[in-house]
């Protein structure tokens, strides 16, 4: 399993997979936003989704897990 | 002139605004939301209303809530700052059915600049030069049509866009396709309107601005400013007069057409107030972009070399009374810099929000020139910056009489600032204040990506 943490602090503008979706490294998996500006949250590496720990509009701190990717 | 004005904004500009209330004599109101409760700006005002929580849509962004603000403090007067509230030409009419004074253009004039789509067509018609693009709005299917007629590169804008959200380039169809959609998605969700356009895409423009101003009978140009050096579409550094007509060899006639053409479209809408006209500049063309009805971050470039205080110019023009100035009368001296001190990442651009535990400026933060050094800011330290509302901590602006010595001021005043507990972008601008290409005047919106 791989954690995929947020990597600023801010709000979870958009989701954009979702649990089983196949995932290559550097998709896009989330994007957050904080002080007015979009910050994609891309796949580290290749795997499938197999838990979004976050949904939009949520606020999340710098570290917090927003997605487990299953390798 | 007012009693007393209310100050519709939090951070830097709305302690600018404070400042200038206070040289009219007018007592201020200041506003905030729950993150905001021990922030500069309150402290720095007569009195303070908290208007909500902390997301912006729920507290500054609340119409409703400010003019109840006004109206229980009796502020007969609003000034929006830039940013909010600032341009909704929907705010200054319940401002003035509420009978309070929004500190802004009239509001026939923001609802003709409001959708920028529109607002091209508006300065087309006025002779005022812009950048080739659709015909209006474009569906998906039209926008195909549009894009092969026009040919690429393009750039996808919102209609109800600003401060670079909601563009997107494209450089060929399967872009276009991808970008059409991306950009109604986020112009939805930010603006509240998915209408989108085309105009071409200039790979590396050079940013230049016309500082507008008028009242019922007057409109006054007070000179070019230029923006060029940007991350993310966001102006981080700007300068007056316009670098671009000095150097490497002086444009007089260039500068006149930007001037007049800047005039041109401020006089098209039957603008009123302070308000700054957008312009690319590729080679000896310039190509209206947006007329923004509302005082830019960067005014303080144009108050140096000018003399002027734009701010109580404002003021004192939304209390009726006439600009005490002729375009005569406005004379530039000098250079001046501006650097927008951000809370984020010097390289990579991230937002960093945090604590700040040390904010030692290189001169007083009170708004006024030290010896051509002069600072306004938002934060202190003690102060927490919130993901919430926009990365400005506070500009330096230096003046000095010809650009060179603006820059050797600029440098040391650079070393002499230093903030931690956030990370922020001065190292950036300690790297393009020692940079030859800056020192040349070699600059475009490119000019960060080639630094590197």
């Amino acid at each position: 399993m791989i954690d995929v943490p947020a990597h600023i602090t801010g709000t979870v503008w958009k989701i954009e997979k979702k649990p089983g979706d196949p995932v290559s490294a550097g998709d896009v998996l989330v994007i957050l936003e904080s002080m007015k500006m979009e910050m994609p949250v891309e796949a580290p590496e290749d795997g499938k989704v197999s838990e979004v720990r976050c949904k939009e509009g949520q606020p999340v701190s710098e570290g917090e897990v927003l997605v487990v990717l299953a390798k | 002139m007012f009693h007393k004005l209310l100050i519709a904004n939090r951070g830097e500009i709305a302690c600018r605004v404070a400042r200038a209330a206070r040289a009219l004599a007018a007592r201020t109101v200041a506003v905030y939301s729950d993150a905001d409760e021990r922030a500069l700006h309150v402290e720095q005002c007569d009195e303070a209303v908290r208007v909500g929580p902390a997301p912006a849509r729920e507290s500054y962004l609340d119409a409703e809530k400010i003019l109840a603000a006004a109206k229980r403090t009796g502020a007969e007067a609003i000034h929006p700052g830039y940013g909010f509230l600032s341009e909704q030409a929907s705010f200054a009419e319940a401002c003035a059915a509420a009978g309070v004074v929004f500190v802004g253009p009239p509001p026939g004039a923001m609802r003709a600049i409001k959708d920028k789509a529109q607002a091209r067509t508006v300065m087309r018609d006025a002779g005022v030069p812009v950048a080739p693009g659709s015909e209006g709005h474009v569906t998906p299917d039209a926008a195909l049509d549009e894009a092969r007629a026009l040919g690429f590169p393009l750039l996808v804008k919102a209609a109800g866009g600003g401060g670079g959200i909601g563009m997107q380039v494209a450089n060929d169809e399967p872009e276009l396709v991808k970008a059409l959609r991306a950009c109604a998605d986020r112009a939805r969700a930010s603006f509240g309107r998915d209408a989108v356009y085309l105009e071409r895409y200039f790979p590396a423009p050079r940013h230049v601005e016309v500082q507008v101003l008028g009242d019922d009978r007057l409109t006054l140009h007070l000179g070019a400013r230029e923006c060029s050096i940007q991350r993310r579409h966001q102006k981080i550094l700007e300068e007056a007069p316009a670098t671009a007509f000095e150097l490497p060899s002086p444009r007089p006639q260039v500068r006149e057409k930007l001037l007049h053409a800047g005039l041109a479209a401020a006089r098209a809408v039957g603008y009123a107030n302070a308000g700054t006209c957008e312009f690319l500049l590729v080679g000896d063309e310039v190509y209206f972009i947006e007329l923004n009805a509302r005082l830019q971050v960067e005014h303080p470039v144009t108050e140096a070399v000018t003399g002027l205080d734009l701010v109580q110019l404002q003021i004192r023009v939304a209390a009726g009374e006439r600009l005490p100035i002729g375009q005569d009368d406005v004379k530039t001296r000098g250079h001046a810099i501006e650097c927008r001190v951000n809370a984020e990442d010097p390289v990579k651009f991230f937002p960093s929000p945090g604590r700040i535990v040390r904010f030692d400026t290189p001169v007083p933060a009170d708004g006024r020139f030290h010896d051509g050094v002069r600072i306004d800011a938002g934060y202190r330290a003690g102060d927490t910056v919130t993901p919430f509302y926009d990365s400005l901590l506070a500009k330096l602006v230096v003046h000095a009489p010809t650009r060179r010595e603006a820059i050797a001021r600029l440098r040391a005043a650079l070393d002499a600032f230093a903030v931690e507990g956030v990370k922020t972008n001065l190292p950036l601008h300690r790297r393009v204040a020692a940079s030859d290409a800056f020192a040349r005047g070699d600059l475009d919106t490119r000019f960060l990506e080639k630094l590197a």
